[in-house]
């Protein structure tokens, strides 16, 4: 086999030399691991697809849980995500004017361009963060079933949400915190909830005002989309079957409702958080060999720009969460 | 390296001066999209989001949604990513590998997930107790 007959410069195609793709290697292995992180992703997503297809008519509903602006009281929908998306959108374009700028060599304009993209990223972080805060924490409280399902509580006459603080009794109990100096063998318990399911249950008998919704979704008539709000009657009945008190979220319990809603929100948002905190890391470092003059000396910026289709994908990555965990 | 820009999108109708131009007009078209989302996911128009006007299983709400993050996806790429500006060979193995693989990937796992969700409520199984 005579494989080194070079008989012109463009038909040397298995020579070396020359860039089929029209970018460089650097680049195209950029493309391959984001080609390959976005089948991550889908697979997280489609899996959070299954499972809410699965439990259609009892799904939480995104706009009742999150729900929560910093500083700010009440009850506001969307509102914070969308500035979180917004936020996340702007540090992409000044990491895409970063680019731009690298391809004109202006080294300043870079520097600055590059500054304010890490700043947004730690802003979204950030705001991560006190999301999941938020949360965890939890809002109203709510009662769990044998069967694993939630039980939460609305005010007949405004309809709204009550909180099992509000209505709960305060009997007077044995029950105690076991703590590390009680014990000489001591396992970390579980906390115990602020109420009991008996102090709640007593509670609730003692404020007639107060009913039991159920995670399923009505299906048609005039409250289609809602959640089902039970009778009185019906509530007492439902409430036999409580077994413990929910505050908060965590990947066992969830206060919310379905606890696969918990789990994928965990694990999703926090897959794309920790993209964006290494996202942010690795621009700080393109950031400060920028200030050193290192592209400079090399004459050109191709670096910023791989450092940025990351950075745009993580954009677009969160464009997606956005729709399917929040708005659909 | 792709240091020429097409300045054109939407097919030619908007076409900018220099490539800092572009970015901040897909910047705006890209906020002018999120603000229709929140606006639409606060409002919630009600024949969108009734049963009966469902198509595939799925609310016209969400399919709107799906549509809004498409277009989104579409300019991130294209514009930010420079996508439009890579060579068509390139652009087309960065695309039309994921699609492919997720299409598929997402169609076998939600008619899955619409059969157990039949077989749950049909009472083979008791879940909701």
């Amino acid at each position: 086999m005579d494989s080194t007959v070079v008989t012109g410069s463009e038909e040397n195609v298995w020579g070396g030399g020359n860039q089929p793709l029209g970018a460089s290697y650097g680049k195209l292995m950029m493309w391959f691991f984001l080609v390959s992180d976005a089948l991550t992703f889908s697979g997280l997503l489609a899996a959070y697809g299954f499972s809410r297809f699965k439990f259609i008519e009892t799904w939480p509903i995104a706009d009742e849980v999150f729900t929560h602006v910093p500083f700010v009281h009440g009850n506001f929908p969307m509102i914070y995500v969308a500035l979180m998306t917004l936020i996340l959108i702007i540090s992409s374009v000044t990491m895409v004017l970063a680019v731009d700028a690298g391809h004109r060599m202006k080294k300043n304009a870079v520097i600055w361009y590059m500054f304010l993209t890490i700043i947004g990223g730690a802003i979204f972080v950030g705001s991560q963060a006190w999301e999941w805060g938020t949360f965890i924490k939890g809002d109203f409280g709510a009662l769990e079933t044998k069967g694993g399902r939630i039980l939460q509580f609305v005010d007949t006459e405004t309809g709204e949400r009550a909180a099992i603080a509000d209505f709960a009794k305060t009997i007077p109990s044995e029950r105690v915190n076991h703590e590390r100096k009680n014990g000489v063998w001591f396992y970390n318990g579980e906390e115990l909830p602020s109420y009991s399911v008996n102090e709640v249950i007593e509670g609730f008998k003692a404020h007639p005002n107060i009913t039991v919704r159920t995670e399923s979704i009505v299906q048609e008539g005039e409250k289609e989309g809602e959640k089902t709000v039970l009778s009185r009657t019906d509530a007492l009945k439902k409430l036999g079957s409580a077994t413990q008190v929910v505050e908060g979220a965590n990947l066992i319990h969830n206060e919310y409702g379905s606890r696969l809603f918990a789990d994928f929100f965990f694990f999703i948002t926090g897959f794309h958080g920790f993209h964006v905190t290494s996202g942010v890391v690795i621009n700080l470092i393109i950031f400060f060999n920028v200030v050193l003059g290192t592209y400079e000396k090399r004459g050109h910026y191709e670096m910023v720009e791989k450092v940025g289709l990351y950075w745009h994908f993580v954009d677009l990555v969160w464009v997606f969460v956005f729709t399917f965990f929040y708005l659909v | 390296m792709a240091h020429e820009h097409k300045l054109e999108i939407f097919r030619g109708l908007w076409k900018f001066k220099s490539n800092t131009q572009k970015i901040w007009g897909v910047l705006a078209f890209l906020c002018v999209i999120t603000a229709i989302e929140v606006v639409l996911g606060i409002i919630k128009p009600e024949f969108l989001l009734k049963n009966d006007n469902a198509f595939l299983g799925l609310k016209l709400l969400n399919w709107i949604f799906i549509i809004l993050t498409l277009v989104k996806a579409y300019y991130i790429a294209w514009d930010f990513m420079h996508l439009r500006d890579e060579k068509t060979s390139l652009r087309r193995a960065i695309v039309w590998t994921p699609i492919f693989l997720v299409a598929y990937l997402v169609l076998i796992l939600l008619l899955e997930a619409d059969y157990i969700y039949e077989v749950f409520r049909d009472g083979f199984v008791t879940w909701n107790f």
